[in-house]
Protein backbone atom coordinates (compact mmCIF):
# COMPACT_ATOMS: atom_id res chain seq x y z
CA UNK A 1 0.00 0.00 0.00
CA UNK A 2 2.79 2.36 0.91
CA UNK A 3 4.16 1.78 -2.55
CA UNK A 4 1.03 2.85 -4.38
CA UNK A 5 0.56 6.10 -2.53
CA UNK A 6 3.23 8.10 -4.42
CA UNK A 7 1.86 6.76 -7.72
CA UNK A 8 -1.59 7.87 -6.66
CA UNK A 9 -0.25 11.32 -5.97
CA UNK A 10 1.48 11.51 -9.34
CA UNK A 11 -1.73 10.38 -11.04
CA UNK A 12 -3.69 13.02 -9.21
CA UNK A 13 -1.16 15.78 -9.87
CA UNK A 14 -0.83 14.96 -13.57
CA UNK A 15 -4.55 14.87 -14.10
CA UNK A 16 -4.92 18.20 -12.32
CA UNK A 17 -2.14 19.75 -14.42
CA UNK A 18 -3.43 18.63 -17.80
CA UNK A 19 -6.93 19.63 -16.75
CA UNK A 20 -5.68 23.13 -16.04
CA UNK A 21 -3.94 23.18 -19.43
CA UNK A 22 -7.16 22.08 -21.13
CA UNK A 23 -9.30 24.67 -19.40
CA UNK A 24 -6.71 27.36 -20.08
CA UNK A 25 -8.17 27.59 -23.61
CA UNK A 26 -11.46 28.82 -22.15
CA UNK A 27 -9.51 31.06 -19.79
CA UNK A 28 -7.61 32.71 -22.63
CA UNK A 29 -10.74 33.41 -24.69
CA UNK A 30 -12.34 35.03 -21.62
CA UNK A 31 -9.16 36.94 -20.80
CA UNK A 32 -8.91 38.30 -24.34
CA UNK A 33 -12.54 39.40 -24.31
CA UNK A 34 -12.12 40.93 -20.85
CA UNK A 35 -9.14 43.03 -21.86
CA UNK A 36 -10.80 44.16 -25.09
CA UNK A 37 -13.81 45.25 -23.05
CA UNK A 38 -11.65 46.92 -20.41
CA UNK A 39 -9.85 49.08 -22.94
CA UNK A 40 -12.60 49.38 -25.55
CA UNK A 41 -15.88 49.94 -23.72
CA UNK A 42 -14.97 53.51 -22.66
CA UNK A 43 -15.12 54.38 -26.38
CA UNK A 44 -18.86 53.77 -26.37
CA UNK A 45 -19.25 56.33 -23.56
CA UNK A 46 -16.74 58.89 -24.78
CA UNK A 47 -17.99 59.00 -28.36
CA UNK A 48 -21.59 59.89 -29.17
CA UNK A 49 -23.42 57.06 -30.98
CA UNK A 50 -24.11 59.31 -33.96
CA UNK A 51 -20.37 59.95 -34.32
CA UNK A 52 -19.33 56.34 -33.63
CA UNK A 53 -21.56 54.89 -36.34
CA UNK A 54 -21.15 57.87 -38.63
CA UNK A 55 -19.56 57.90 -42.05
CA UNK A 56 -16.36 59.79 -41.32
CA UNK A 57 -13.24 58.40 -39.64
CA UNK A 58 -10.90 61.32 -38.94
CA UNK A 59 -9.51 60.74 -35.44
CA UNK A 60 -7.51 63.98 -35.56
CA UNK A 61 -10.81 65.89 -35.72
CA UNK A 62 -12.50 63.62 -33.16
CA UNK A 63 -14.54 61.98 -35.89
CA UNK A 64 -14.74 58.27 -35.15
CA UNK A 65 -17.27 57.00 -37.69
CA UNK A 66 -16.65 53.27 -37.97
CA UNK A 67 -19.13 52.71 -40.79
CA UNK A 68 -16.64 53.10 -43.69
CA UNK A 69 -14.27 50.68 -41.95
CA UNK A 70 -16.98 48.08 -41.36
CA UNK A 71 -18.22 48.41 -44.93
CA UNK A 72 -14.63 48.29 -46.21
CA UNK A 73 -14.04 45.00 -44.39
CA UNK A 74 -17.37 43.67 -45.64
CA UNK A 75 -16.67 44.69 -49.25
CA UNK A 76 -13.32 42.94 -49.55
CA UNK A 77 -14.40 39.91 -47.50
CA UNK A 78 -17.46 39.29 -49.67
CA UNK A 79 -15.51 39.86 -52.88
CA UNK A 80 -12.76 37.52 -51.67
CA UNK A 81 -15.30 34.78 -50.95
CA UNK A 82 -16.98 35.28 -54.33
CA UNK A 83 -13.57 34.63 -55.92
CA UNK A 84 -12.47 31.86 -53.56
CA UNK A 85 -15.69 29.84 -53.31
CA UNK A 86 -15.86 28.45 -56.87
CA UNK A 87 -12.08 27.99 -57.03
CA UNK A 88 -11.91 26.29 -53.65
CA UNK A 89 -14.89 23.98 -54.07
CA UNK A 90 -13.84 22.98 -57.58
CA UNK A 91 -10.30 22.26 -56.37
CA UNK A 92 -11.62 20.22 -53.44
CA UNK A 93 -13.86 18.21 -55.80
CA UNK A 94 -10.92 17.73 -58.15
CA UNK A 95 -8.61 16.54 -55.37
CA UNK A 96 -11.15 14.21 -53.75
CA UNK A 97 -13.11 12.84 -56.68
CA UNK A 98 -11.25 13.18 -59.95
CA UNK A 99 -7.52 13.75 -59.63
CA UNK A 100 -5.14 10.86 -60.23
CA UNK A 101 -2.79 10.04 -57.37
CA UNK A 102 0.19 11.97 -58.71
CA UNK A 103 -1.84 15.17 -59.14
CA UNK A 104 -3.06 14.89 -55.57
CA UNK A 105 0.54 14.40 -54.37
CA UNK A 106 1.45 17.71 -56.02
CA UNK A 107 -1.67 19.69 -55.11
CA UNK A 108 -1.85 18.93 -51.40
CA UNK A 109 1.67 20.10 -50.48
CA UNK A 110 1.28 23.16 -52.72
CA UNK A 111 -1.83 24.20 -50.82
CA UNK A 112 0.05 23.65 -47.55
CA UNK A 113 2.79 25.94 -48.86
CA UNK A 114 0.16 28.60 -49.59
CA UNK A 115 -1.19 28.25 -46.04
CA UNK A 116 2.34 28.71 -44.72
CA UNK A 117 3.30 31.88 -46.61
CA UNK A 118 3.32 34.73 -44.07
CA UNK A 119 0.68 37.36 -44.77
CA UNK A 120 3.28 40.12 -44.90
CA UNK A 121 5.05 38.29 -47.75
CA UNK A 122 1.79 38.01 -49.69
CA UNK A 123 1.16 41.69 -48.99
CA UNK A 124 4.61 42.56 -50.28
CA UNK A 125 4.03 40.46 -53.40
CA UNK A 126 0.63 42.12 -53.91
CA UNK A 127 2.13 45.59 -53.55
CA UNK A 128 5.05 45.11 -55.90
CA UNK A 129 3.59 42.83 -58.59
CA UNK A 130 -0.22 42.59 -58.43
CA UNK A 131 -1.06 46.24 -57.77
CA UNK A 132 0.71 47.57 -60.93
CA UNK A 133 -1.07 44.86 -62.90
CA UNK A 134 -4.49 45.85 -61.51
CA UNK A 135 -3.77 49.48 -62.35
CA UNK A 136 -2.94 48.65 -65.95
CA UNK A 137 -5.73 46.13 -66.57
CA UNK A 138 -8.56 48.15 -65.02
CA UNK A 139 -7.18 51.61 -65.76
CA UNK A 140 -7.56 52.65 -62.13
CA UNK A 141 -5.59 55.67 -60.86
CA UNK A 142 -3.87 53.41 -58.34
CA UNK A 143 -3.37 49.67 -58.08
CA UNK A 144 -3.92 49.70 -54.33
CA UNK A 145 -7.65 48.96 -54.43
CA UNK A 146 -10.30 46.92 -52.66
CA UNK A 147 -10.15 44.47 -55.55
CA UNK A 148 -6.40 43.90 -55.11
CA UNK A 149 -6.99 43.21 -51.43
CA UNK A 150 -9.87 40.85 -52.18
CA UNK A 151 -7.75 38.94 -54.68
CA UNK A 152 -4.94 38.38 -52.15
CA UNK A 153 -7.49 37.56 -49.44
CA UNK A 154 -9.18 35.00 -51.66
CA UNK A 155 -5.93 33.07 -51.92
CA UNK A 156 -5.35 33.38 -48.18
CA UNK A 157 -8.81 31.92 -47.51
CA UNK A 158 -8.34 29.10 -50.04
CA UNK A 159 -6.37 26.60 -47.87
CA UNK A 160 -9.03 26.71 -45.12
CA UNK A 161 -11.85 26.57 -47.64
CA UNK A 162 -10.36 23.67 -49.59
CA UNK A 163 -9.53 21.54 -46.56
CA UNK A 164 -12.97 21.92 -44.94
CA UNK A 165 -14.70 21.32 -48.29
CA UNK A 166 -12.57 18.19 -48.76
CA UNK A 167 -13.67 16.89 -45.37
CA UNK A 168 -17.28 17.54 -46.36
CA UNK A 169 -16.88 15.55 -49.59
CA UNK A 170 -15.10 12.83 -47.66
CA UNK A 171 -18.06 12.50 -45.31
CA UNK A 172 -20.48 11.67 -48.15
CA UNK A 173 -21.08 7.92 -47.79
CA UNK A 174 -19.55 5.70 -50.44
CA UNK A 175 -22.93 4.01 -50.97
CA UNK A 176 -24.33 7.26 -52.47
CA UNK A 177 -21.68 7.19 -55.18
CA UNK A 178 -22.07 3.48 -55.77
CA UNK A 179 -25.84 3.82 -56.09
CA UNK A 180 -25.57 6.67 -58.60
CA UNK A 181 -22.96 4.88 -60.69
CA UNK A 182 -24.95 1.64 -60.58
CA UNK A 183 -27.95 3.45 -62.03
CA UNK A 184 -25.83 4.42 -65.03
CA UNK A 185 -24.83 7.95 -64.10
CA UNK A 186 -21.47 9.18 -65.39
CA UNK A 187 -18.81 10.15 -62.83
CA UNK A 188 -19.58 13.78 -63.55
CA UNK A 189 -23.33 13.30 -63.03
CA UNK A 190 -22.56 11.54 -59.75
CA UNK A 191 -20.41 14.43 -58.58
CA UNK A 192 -22.75 17.16 -59.78
CA UNK A 193 -26.11 15.67 -58.82
CA UNK A 194 -25.30 13.45 -55.82
CA UNK A 195 -22.01 14.10 -54.07
CA UNK A 196 -21.95 17.92 -54.22
CA UNK A 197 -25.55 18.35 -52.96
CA UNK A 198 -24.89 15.87 -50.15
CA UNK A 199 -21.83 17.83 -49.10
CA UNK A 200 -23.63 21.18 -49.27
CA UNK A 201 -23.87 21.88 -45.54
CA UNK A 202 -20.17 21.13 -45.11
CA UNK A 203 -19.35 23.51 -47.93
CA UNK A 204 -21.36 26.25 -46.21
CA UNK A 205 -19.19 25.64 -43.12
CA UNK A 206 -16.08 25.93 -45.29
CA UNK A 207 -17.28 29.28 -46.61
CA UNK A 208 -17.92 30.56 -43.10
CA UNK A 209 -14.48 29.56 -41.84
CA UNK A 210 -12.88 31.11 -44.92
CA UNK A 211 -14.84 34.28 -44.25
CA UNK A 212 -13.73 34.36 -40.62
CA UNK A 213 -10.15 34.12 -41.85
CA UNK A 214 -10.68 36.88 -44.39
CA UNK A 215 -12.31 39.41 -42.04
CA UNK A 216 -9.44 39.13 -39.59
CA UNK A 217 -6.59 39.32 -42.07
CA UNK A 218 -4.45 42.35 -41.39
CA UNK A 219 -1.01 42.84 -42.92
CA UNK A 220 -1.64 41.81 -46.51
CA UNK A 221 -4.83 43.85 -46.59
CA UNK A 222 -3.18 46.89 -45.07
CA UNK A 223 -0.37 46.78 -47.63
CA UNK A 224 -2.49 46.46 -50.79
CA UNK A 225 -5.81 48.26 -50.23
CA UNK A 226 -4.59 51.86 -50.12
CA UNK A 227 -6.22 52.57 -46.73
CA UNK A 228 -8.50 55.48 -47.63
CA UNK A 229 -11.32 55.63 -45.08
CA UNK A 230 -14.02 56.34 -47.64
CA UNK A 231 -17.53 54.97 -47.77
CA UNK A 232 -17.54 52.18 -50.38
CA UNK A 233 -21.02 52.93 -51.70
CA UNK A 234 -20.72 53.44 -55.44
CA UNK A 235 -20.28 50.60 -57.89
CA UNK A 236 -16.70 51.43 -58.79
CA UNK A 237 -15.54 51.46 -55.16
CA UNK A 238 -14.15 47.98 -55.76
CA UNK A 239 -11.45 49.65 -57.84
CA UNK A 240 -10.75 52.44 -55.39
CA UNK A 241 -8.70 52.41 -52.21
CA UNK A 242 -10.58 51.17 -49.18
CA UNK A 243 -9.79 50.77 -45.50
CA UNK A 244 -10.65 47.84 -43.27
CA UNK A 245 -11.13 47.55 -39.51
CA UNK A 246 -8.00 45.44 -39.08
CA UNK A 247 -5.79 47.80 -41.10
CA UNK A 248 -7.06 50.79 -39.10
CA UNK A 249 -6.03 49.18 -35.81
CA UNK A 250 -2.66 48.06 -37.14
CA UNK A 251 -1.84 51.40 -38.75
CA UNK A 252 -2.95 53.72 -35.95
CA UNK A 253 -2.37 51.90 -32.66
CA UNK A 254 1.36 52.58 -32.77
CA UNK A 255 0.81 56.34 -32.68
CA UNK A 256 -1.92 56.85 -30.09
CA UNK A 257 -1.46 57.59 -26.40
CA UNK A 258 -2.69 54.82 -24.11
CA UNK A 259 -5.98 55.90 -22.52
CA UNK A 260 -6.94 58.50 -25.13
CA UNK A 261 -10.30 58.43 -26.91
CA UNK A 262 -8.60 57.33 -30.12
CA UNK A 263 -6.96 54.44 -28.20
CA UNK A 264 -10.33 53.37 -26.77
CA UNK A 265 -11.92 53.65 -30.22
CA UNK A 266 -9.32 51.29 -31.73
CA UNK A 267 -10.00 48.76 -28.96
CA UNK A 268 -13.70 49.29 -29.69
CA UNK A 269 -13.06 48.17 -33.28
CA UNK A 270 -11.22 45.22 -31.76
CA UNK A 271 -14.40 44.31 -29.85
CA UNK A 272 -16.42 44.43 -33.09
CA UNK A 273 -13.87 42.16 -34.80
CA UNK A 274 -13.78 39.75 -31.86
CA UNK A 275 -17.56 39.45 -31.70
CA UNK A 276 -17.87 39.04 -35.50
CA UNK A 277 -15.28 36.25 -35.74
CA UNK A 278 -16.61 34.67 -32.53
CA UNK A 279 -20.13 34.38 -33.98
CA UNK A 280 -18.87 33.13 -37.35
CA UNK A 281 -16.59 30.49 -35.82
CA UNK A 282 -19.14 29.41 -33.24
CA UNK A 283 -21.73 28.81 -35.96
CA UNK A 284 -19.27 26.98 -38.18
CA UNK A 285 -17.92 24.91 -35.28
CA UNK A 286 -21.31 23.84 -34.00
CA UNK A 287 -22.17 22.70 -37.54
CA UNK A 288 -18.94 20.69 -37.61
CA UNK A 289 -19.51 19.12 -34.19
CA UNK A 290 -23.08 18.20 -35.02
CA UNK A 291 -21.96 16.41 -38.16
CA UNK A 292 -19.32 14.50 -36.22
CA UNK A 293 -21.94 13.23 -33.78
CA UNK A 294 -24.16 11.98 -36.56
CA UNK A 295 -21.27 10.13 -38.14
CA UNK A 296 -21.22 12.15 -41.34
CA UNK A 297 -24.69 11.14 -42.48
CA UNK A 298 -27.22 13.77 -43.30
CA UNK B 1 -29.38 6.16 -77.32
CA UNK B 2 -25.84 6.40 -78.58
CA UNK B 3 -26.22 10.14 -79.07
CA UNK B 4 -27.57 10.78 -75.57
CA UNK B 5 -24.85 8.84 -73.87
CA UNK B 6 -22.11 10.49 -75.91
CA UNK B 7 -23.51 13.89 -74.97
CA UNK B 8 -23.27 12.90 -71.33
CA UNK B 9 -19.61 12.16 -71.80
CA UNK B 10 -19.05 15.48 -73.54
CA UNK B 11 -20.59 17.18 -70.50
CA UNK B 12 -18.36 15.11 -68.27
CA UNK B 13 -15.29 16.11 -70.21
CA UNK B 14 -16.23 19.79 -69.99
CA UNK B 15 -16.94 19.41 -66.27
CA UNK B 16 -13.61 17.77 -65.56
CA UNK B 17 -11.92 20.44 -67.69
CA UNK B 18 -13.43 23.15 -65.49
CA UNK B 19 -12.18 21.36 -62.37
CA UNK B 20 -8.65 21.09 -63.78
CA UNK B 21 -8.76 24.76 -64.72
CA UNK B 22 -9.78 25.70 -61.17
CA UNK B 23 -6.99 23.60 -59.68
CA UNK B 24 -4.50 25.27 -62.02
CA UNK B 25 -5.82 28.72 -61.05
CA UNK B 26 -5.15 27.78 -57.43
CA UNK B 27 -1.70 26.31 -57.96
CA UNK B 28 -0.13 28.58 -60.58
CA UNK B 29 -0.30 31.79 -58.48
CA UNK B 30 1.38 29.90 -55.61
CA UNK B 31 4.21 28.93 -57.94
CA UNK B 32 4.30 32.51 -59.21
CA UNK B 33 4.61 34.02 -55.70
CA UNK B 34 7.27 31.61 -54.51
CA UNK B 35 9.11 31.69 -57.84
CA UNK B 36 9.11 35.48 -58.16
CA UNK B 37 10.38 36.00 -54.63
CA UNK B 38 13.12 33.41 -55.05
CA UNK B 39 14.24 34.76 -58.44
CA UNK B 40 14.25 38.42 -57.42
CA UNK B 41 15.53 37.87 -53.91
CA UNK B 42 18.30 35.36 -54.44
CA UNK B 43 20.66 38.07 -55.72
CA UNK B 44 20.50 39.89 -52.39
CA UNK B 45 21.20 36.83 -50.28
CA UNK B 46 24.81 36.39 -49.24
CA UNK B 47 26.70 35.80 -46.03
CA UNK B 48 26.98 39.51 -45.28
CA UNK B 49 23.24 40.08 -45.79
CA UNK B 50 22.36 37.34 -43.31
CA UNK B 51 24.95 38.08 -40.63
CA UNK B 52 25.52 41.82 -40.37
CA UNK B 53 23.63 44.78 -38.94
CA UNK B 54 21.71 47.12 -41.28
CA UNK B 55 23.58 50.24 -42.44
CA UNK B 56 22.65 53.54 -44.16
CA UNK B 57 19.11 53.73 -42.77
CA UNK B 58 18.64 50.01 -43.43
CA UNK B 59 19.26 50.49 -47.17
CA UNK B 60 22.47 48.50 -47.01
CA UNK B 61 24.11 45.94 -44.77
CA UNK B 62 22.28 42.92 -43.44
CA UNK B 63 19.18 41.76 -41.64
CA UNK B 64 20.95 39.89 -38.84
CA UNK B 65 19.09 41.50 -35.91
CA UNK B 66 15.73 40.80 -37.56
CA UNK B 67 16.59 37.12 -38.01
CA UNK B 68 17.82 36.84 -34.42
CA UNK B 69 14.69 38.62 -33.18
CA UNK B 70 12.36 36.28 -35.04
CA UNK B 71 14.23 33.23 -33.72
CA UNK B 72 14.07 34.58 -30.15
CA UNK B 73 10.36 35.37 -30.40
CA UNK B 74 9.58 31.96 -31.87
CA UNK B 75 11.64 30.21 -29.19
CA UNK B 76 9.93 32.21 -26.44
CA UNK B 77 6.51 31.41 -27.88
CA UNK B 78 7.43 27.71 -28.02
CA UNK B 79 8.58 27.64 -24.39
CA UNK B 80 5.31 29.18 -23.25
CA UNK B 81 2.92 27.37 -25.59
CA UNK B 82 4.21 23.78 -25.50
CA UNK B 83 3.33 22.93 -21.87
CA UNK B 84 -0.19 24.35 -22.22
CA UNK B 85 -0.70 22.97 -25.73
CA UNK B 86 0.52 19.42 -25.15
CA UNK B 87 -1.01 19.30 -21.66
CA UNK B 88 -4.36 20.45 -23.02
CA UNK B 89 -4.16 17.87 -25.79
CA UNK B 90 -3.42 15.08 -23.29
CA UNK B 91 -6.38 16.19 -21.21
CA UNK B 92 -8.77 16.27 -24.20
CA UNK B 93 -7.60 12.96 -25.65
CA UNK B 94 -6.91 10.86 -22.54
CA UNK B 95 -8.89 12.25 -19.62
CA UNK B 96 -11.85 14.37 -20.70
CA UNK B 97 -15.27 12.81 -20.99
CA UNK B 98 -17.81 14.15 -23.44
CA UNK B 99 -19.47 16.68 -21.16
CA UNK B 100 -20.65 20.19 -21.94
CA UNK B 101 -17.47 21.51 -20.32
CA UNK B 102 -15.31 19.52 -22.72
CA UNK B 103 -17.39 20.84 -25.60
CA UNK B 104 -16.87 24.34 -24.21
CA UNK B 105 -13.09 23.76 -24.33
CA UNK B 106 -13.36 22.64 -27.97
CA UNK B 107 -15.42 25.70 -28.87
CA UNK B 108 -12.88 27.90 -27.09
CA UNK B 109 -10.08 26.33 -29.15
CA UNK B 110 -11.94 26.91 -32.42
CA UNK B 111 -12.54 30.50 -31.40
CA UNK B 112 -8.94 31.09 -30.33
CA UNK B 113 -7.92 29.86 -33.77
CA UNK B 114 -10.33 32.30 -35.40
CA UNK B 115 -9.47 35.47 -33.48
CA UNK B 116 -7.84 37.97 -35.89
CA UNK B 117 -4.10 38.33 -35.41
CA UNK B 118 -4.37 42.08 -34.90
CA UNK B 119 -6.82 41.48 -32.03
CA UNK B 120 -4.14 39.29 -30.41
CA UNK B 121 -1.91 42.31 -30.80
CA UNK B 122 -4.44 44.51 -28.98
CA UNK B 123 -4.78 41.91 -26.24
CA UNK B 124 -1.02 41.62 -25.82
CA UNK B 125 -0.78 45.39 -25.61
CA UNK B 126 -3.56 45.58 -23.03
CA UNK B 127 -2.48 42.68 -20.82
CA UNK B 128 1.28 42.17 -21.14
CA UNK B 129 2.61 45.56 -22.18
CA UNK B 130 0.41 47.87 -20.13
CA UNK B 131 -1.39 45.92 -17.36
CA UNK B 132 1.49 43.63 -16.36
CA UNK B 133 4.03 46.37 -17.21
CA UNK B 134 6.31 44.18 -19.31
CA UNK B 135 6.66 47.12 -21.69
CA UNK B 136 7.17 46.52 -25.40
CA UNK B 137 9.46 43.55 -24.93
CA UNK B 138 10.40 40.11 -26.18
CA UNK B 139 8.53 38.70 -23.19
CA UNK B 140 5.26 40.46 -24.11
CA UNK B 141 5.61 39.55 -27.80
CA UNK B 142 6.46 35.90 -27.15
CA UNK B 143 3.54 35.43 -24.77
CA UNK B 144 1.14 37.03 -27.26
CA UNK B 145 2.42 34.73 -30.02
CA UNK B 146 2.23 31.75 -27.63
CA UNK B 147 -1.49 32.22 -27.00
CA UNK B 148 -2.03 32.58 -30.74
CA UNK B 149 -0.21 29.28 -31.45
CA UNK B 150 -1.98 27.42 -28.64
CA UNK B 151 -5.02 26.25 -30.65
CA UNK B 152 -2.83 24.87 -33.46
CA UNK B 153 -0.64 22.93 -31.02
CA UNK B 154 -3.61 21.59 -29.05
CA UNK B 155 -5.58 20.38 -32.04
CA UNK B 156 -2.69 18.78 -33.94
CA UNK B 157 -1.32 17.13 -30.76
CA UNK B 158 -4.76 15.82 -29.83
CA UNK B 159 -5.11 14.33 -33.30
CA UNK B 160 -1.72 12.62 -32.91
CA UNK B 161 -2.66 11.22 -29.50
CA UNK B 162 -6.02 9.97 -30.71
CA UNK B 163 -4.38 8.19 -33.63
CA UNK B 164 -2.59 5.85 -31.18
CA UNK B 165 -4.75 2.69 -31.10
CA UNK B 166 -6.83 2.04 -27.99
CA UNK B 167 -5.20 -1.43 -27.59
CA UNK B 168 -1.91 0.22 -26.58
CA UNK B 169 -3.63 1.76 -23.55
CA UNK B 170 -5.54 -1.42 -22.74
CA UNK B 171 -2.39 -3.54 -22.81
CA UNK B 172 -0.52 -1.07 -20.63
CA UNK B 173 -3.37 -1.12 -18.11
CA UNK B 174 -3.59 -4.92 -18.21
CA UNK B 175 0.10 -5.09 -17.25
CA UNK B 176 -0.71 -3.07 -14.15
CA UNK B 177 0.31 0.36 -15.41
CA UNK B 178 -1.58 3.36 -14.16
CA UNK B 179 -3.21 5.74 -16.60
CA UNK B 180 -0.32 8.23 -16.48
CA UNK B 181 2.29 5.46 -16.79
CA UNK B 182 0.48 4.26 -19.90
CA UNK B 183 0.41 7.77 -21.34
CA UNK B 184 4.03 8.56 -20.49
CA UNK B 185 5.60 5.28 -21.56
CA UNK B 186 3.34 4.13 -24.38
CA UNK B 187 1.01 6.75 -25.83
CA UNK B 188 3.23 9.86 -25.77
CA UNK B 189 6.28 8.21 -27.42
CA UNK B 190 4.01 6.85 -30.17
CA UNK B 191 2.37 10.23 -30.71
CA UNK B 192 5.58 12.25 -30.44
CA UNK B 193 6.28 12.67 -34.18
CA UNK B 194 2.75 13.97 -34.68
CA UNK B 195 3.09 16.32 -31.74
CA UNK B 196 6.43 17.64 -33.00
CA UNK B 197 4.86 18.25 -36.41
CA UNK B 198 2.05 20.18 -34.74
CA UNK B 199 4.43 22.27 -32.67
CA UNK B 200 6.49 23.13 -35.77
CA UNK B 201 3.35 24.10 -37.69
CA UNK B 202 2.32 26.34 -34.81
CA UNK B 203 5.74 27.96 -34.54
CA UNK B 204 5.91 28.55 -38.27
CA UNK B 205 2.71 30.51 -37.95
CA UNK B 206 4.10 32.46 -34.99
CA UNK B 207 7.39 33.24 -36.73
CA UNK B 208 5.68 34.69 -39.79
CA UNK B 209 3.12 36.85 -38.02
CA UNK B 210 3.41 40.61 -37.98
CA UNK B 211 0.19 42.02 -36.52
CA UNK B 212 0.54 40.50 -33.01
CA UNK B 213 4.05 41.91 -32.58
CA UNK B 214 3.33 45.37 -33.98
CA UNK B 215 2.51 46.91 -30.60
CA UNK B 216 4.01 44.33 -28.27
CA UNK B 217 7.68 44.02 -29.23
CA UNK B 218 8.69 45.10 -32.72
CA UNK B 219 11.27 47.83 -33.16
CA UNK B 220 11.77 49.82 -36.35
CA UNK B 221 15.53 49.81 -36.00
CA UNK B 222 17.88 48.91 -33.16
CA UNK B 223 21.63 49.45 -33.30
CA UNK B 224 22.35 46.37 -31.18
CA UNK B 225 20.95 42.96 -30.44
CA UNK B 226 18.47 42.56 -27.55
CA UNK B 227 20.16 41.87 -24.21
CA UNK B 228 17.26 40.67 -22.05
CA UNK B 229 13.65 39.45 -22.34
CA UNK B 230 12.56 42.97 -21.48
CA UNK B 231 14.22 44.50 -24.53
CA UNK B 232 12.53 45.32 -27.80
CA UNK B 233 13.72 43.53 -30.86
CA UNK B 234 13.54 43.74 -34.62
CA UNK B 235 11.77 40.85 -36.37
CA UNK B 236 11.82 39.61 -39.96
CA UNK B 237 8.12 40.00 -40.84
CA UNK B 238 7.92 43.45 -39.27
CA UNK B 239 11.19 44.42 -40.95
CA UNK B 240 9.76 43.45 -44.33
CA UNK B 241 6.63 45.49 -43.64
CA UNK B 242 8.67 48.51 -42.60
CA UNK B 243 11.15 48.52 -45.46
CA UNK B 244 8.46 47.95 -48.08
CA UNK B 245 6.02 50.60 -46.85
CA UNK B 246 7.66 53.10 -44.48
CA UNK B 247 11.12 53.74 -45.90
CA UNK B 248 11.15 55.71 -49.15
CA UNK B 249 13.87 54.87 -51.66
CA UNK B 250 14.46 51.40 -50.33
CA UNK B 251 16.34 49.29 -52.91
CA UNK B 252 13.90 46.71 -54.27
CA UNK B 253 16.51 43.99 -54.06
CA UNK B 254 16.88 44.38 -50.29
CA UNK B 255 13.09 44.10 -49.97
CA UNK B 256 12.97 40.94 -52.05
CA UNK B 257 15.97 39.54 -50.18
CA UNK B 258 14.20 40.07 -46.84
CA UNK B 259 11.00 38.52 -48.21
CA UNK B 260 13.02 35.52 -49.42
CA UNK B 261 14.77 35.10 -46.06
CA UNK B 262 11.40 35.06 -44.28
CA UNK B 263 9.82 32.75 -46.85
CA UNK B 264 12.80 30.37 -46.72
CA UNK B 265 12.67 30.23 -42.92
CA UNK B 266 8.96 29.45 -42.88
CA UNK B 267 8.95 27.02 -45.80
CA UNK B 268 11.97 25.09 -44.54
CA UNK B 269 10.16 24.57 -41.21
CA UNK B 270 7.17 23.46 -43.27
CA UNK B 271 9.30 20.91 -45.10
CA UNK B 272 10.81 19.65 -41.84
CA UNK B 273 7.31 19.10 -40.44
CA UNK B 274 6.17 17.26 -43.58
CA UNK B 275 9.28 15.06 -43.60
CA UNK B 276 8.90 14.11 -39.93
CA UNK B 277 5.26 13.28 -40.49
CA UNK B 278 5.72 11.10 -43.56
CA UNK B 279 8.88 9.40 -42.21
CA UNK B 280 7.20 8.25 -39.03
CA UNK B 281 3.95 7.43 -40.75
CA UNK B 282 5.80 4.98 -42.99
CA UNK B 283 7.78 3.49 -40.11
CA UNK B 284 5.02 2.92 -37.61
CA UNK B 285 3.57 -0.55 -37.33
CA UNK B 286 -0.10 0.20 -36.67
Amino acid sequence: MSKTTPTCWTEFAVEALVRVAGFSAIGFVLLIFLFLLREGVPAFFEIAPGNLFGTRWYPTFDLFGTLPLILGSALITVTAIVIALPLGVATAVFVREVAPGWAREILKPMIEVLAGIPSVVLGFFGMTLIAPLVRQVFGAPTGLTAFTGALILAYMALPTLISVAEDALDAVPRSYRDAALAMGATSWQTIWRVVAPAARSGIVTAVMLGMGRAIGETMAVMMVTGNAARMPVSLDSLFRPVRTMTATIAAEMGEVAAGSTHYHALFGIGIILFVLTFVINLTAASALFQKRRRGGLR
Amino acid sequence: MQEISSRRYVVQRIGFGVLVLAALLVVLPILLVVGAIILKGIGAINWEFLTTMPRDGMKAGGIFPAIVGTLLLTLGAALAAIPFGVGGAIYLSEYARDTWLTRAIRLAIVNLAGIPSVVYGLFGLGLFVLFLRFGTSILAGSLTLAIMTLPIIISTSEEALRAVPMEFRTVSASLGGTRWQGIRNIVLPQALPGIITGVILGLLRAGGETAPILFTVAAFFLPRLPQSPFDQTMALPYHLYVISTQVPGMPLQVQYGTALALLALVLSLNVVATVIRSYFRRRRQW
